[in-house]
């Protein structure tokens, strides 16, 4: 079976809007054409493309040659080591200065030159073609790969479409999430391939991009974004008179939500926040109004199945049959309530990795005895809680580990504060309780 | 621009804007800890994207302008405490 690169667009359909404006399915194919054509030989493509619509390129230009789109959730120099050696045949496309470690990078081309009446049709592929796999930080210390092929992928867009309403008309999703990341590869880019809509080639970052972002794009407008990058921009709006353009819906996932936050972002714009949820390996699986409440509602054709503590996710879209990260409640109709993630997962920013793989990394560094990393209580909702680490390396200092750990964890990993100990309080079992571990913490943040 | 702007200007305002920094951030450190040249990200200080926004959020909060990122040179304003003044410093005065 073959699907096609659009579901809902016709040739004729606006696909992104650019600085200099729209771009339509007819030029988004004869640029992706040409841009197949420039592309060395090999299986796999590294697109660290900033610009959206540079990366969808990519994309696009990926499944017409049989290159599938490697999308890791960091880009740590050990992760491009992992890659290198998965997929030695990789080629990085890169849209700025990026360095890619040992493989070679290739400059996004100049496709002014190209004619977009030559395209006639709209491109279709093997569903059972390898499309994209993205990583994750695996429990292992290595990056894990999730292989998505094109009728899981185009599966994923159709139903986030479907879920949020987006069948018809045309959408303007401004996102301020990266598009390699899974949520904003889903609800950008697969949303404007299998939904009706289309996205703003950026990824605007402080509050006044937002805005201008907001303004570049028709209505309806929907703004793809997480809960720390919303707190912001409402109190860049309350508290230095930032003027907010019209917003007919808001999306948010990567982290919980909290109500009061969702109350507020809908009392400043008038539109609905509606959540994701899922998981890189999943892709999105649900989706709420945070404000009806604690209940999720699946998107078509997913179920769960309870086994035990462990709820596992599998149809639609879903690559095989996997487990939650978060602990559940199933209720009828296919809708569920979280009741809590699962003890050593954590998620900084949207970006996931457990306990276990933190402390590994830093135990396997040259000096380091013991090290434990440990992510403190809420201290503020909605906004980033950064993880602290108590580490034993008698004959390193502190700026010797830090450089050390940043060559193998993403930086929102990094730990504030990093503090040496000469042991940590294993019990007799070799365990550390995470009372002893918030005893550490409670003491260190007693110290001054 | 900045480069109109005094250097002993730039140079008073320094223990402020490190004061804004460690209080936005919740650092572990003294303001005066804050070496002025020193990168604030990676090797340096190790902020990241996260931080720039709650820096640029005190930032118009105290100083009353937004900051933008296509028609300043982020890399730049953000690449140590003293360029981050003099970006402050001179828009203050714009």
């Amino acid at each position: 079976m073959r699907l096609p690169l659009f579901s809902v667009h016709d040739l004729d359909a606006t696909v992104a809007w650019c600085a200099d404006g729209p771009v339509g399915a007819r030029r988004f194919i004869a640029e992706s054409r040409a841009l197949a054509d420039r592309l060395p030989p090999g299986n796999s493509l590294l697109n660290v493309c900033q610009d959206r619509y540079r990366f969808a390129l990519g994309f696009a230009a990926g499944l017409m040659t049989g290159k599938v789109s490697l999308q890791p959730a960091s880009q740590t120099a050990e992760t491009l080591a992992r890659i290198a050696e998965l997929h030695p045949d990789a080629v990085c496309l890169r849209d700025d200065g990026f360095t890619a470690g040992d493989i070679p990078c290739l400059d996004f081309p100049d496709l002014a030159a190209v004619d977009p009446a030559i395209i006639e049709k709209i491109p279709d592929f093997p569903a059972d073609q390898l499309a994209a796999i993205l990583f994750t930080s695996g429990s292992t210390g290595l990056p894990q790969p999730h292989a998505k092929r094109w009728g899981k992928i185009v599966a994923n867009g159709r139903a986030g479409a479907f879920s949020l309403g987006m069948t018809q008309g045309c959408h303007g999703l401004v996102g301020t999430v990266p598009v390699q990341h899974s949520y904003g590869f889903e609800s950008t880019l697969l949303l404007a391939l299998h939904g009706a809509a289309g996205f703003w080639a950026g990824k605007p970052f402080y509050p006044q991009d937002i805005v201008a972002a907001l303004d570049a794009v028709p209505r309806p407008r929907m703004l793809v974004t997480t809960p720390f990058h919303l707190s912001t921009l409402l109190a860049a709006q309350a508290e230095t008179g930032l003027e907010l353009p019209a917003i007919d819906s808001i999306l948010s996932a990567t982290a919980p939500l909290s109500a009061e936050l969702a109350a507020r972002a809908e009392t400043a714009t008038g539109a609905p926040v509606l959540e994701i949820y899922g998981s890189t390996e999943t892709g999105q699986i649900a989706t709420r109004r945070t404000l009806d409440g604690p209940v999720w509602r699946l998107m078509p054709g997913i179920a769960l199945h309870q086994e035990g503590d462990t709820t596992w996710a599998d149809g639609g879209h879903i690559e095989g049959r996997l487990p939650l990260g978060d602990r559940v409640e199933l209720r009828a109709n296919g809708e569920f309530v979280l009741l809590g993630r699962h003890q050593d997962l954590i998620n900084i920013a949207g970006k996931r990795t457990s306990l276990a793989w933190l402390n590994h990394q830093a135990t396997a560094i040259a000096g380091v005895v013991d090290a434990a990393f440990y992510l403190p209580e809420e201290e503020k909702t909605d906004g980033i809680t950064r993880l602290a680490a108590f580490v034993v390396a008698p004959g390193l200092d502190r700026r010797q580990l830090q450089a050390e750990l940043r060559r193998r964890i993403d930086p929102v990993f990094m730990p504030r504060p990093l503090v040496l100990l000469d042991k940590l309080p294993r019990n007799t079992t070799g365990k550390l309780p995470r009372n002893e571990l918030q005893a550490l913490y409670a003491d260190w943040k007693r110290r001054d | 621009m900045s480069d109109a702007i005094a250097p002993e200007t730039i140079e008073a305002l320094l223990p402020e804007v490190a004061e804004l920094i460690v209080g936005a951030l919740n650092l572990d450190m003294a303001p005066a800890e804050i070496e002025p040249d020193a990168p604030l990200f990676g090797e340096g200080l190790g902020l990241d994207s996260i931080d720039v926004l709650e820096i640029a959020l005190v930032v118009s909060k105290r100083y009353g302008f937004q900051l933008k990122s296509d028609n300043a040179d982020n890399i730049r304003i953000f690449s140590s405490l003293r360029a981050l003044t003099a970006h402050i410093a001179a828009q203050r005065s714009a």
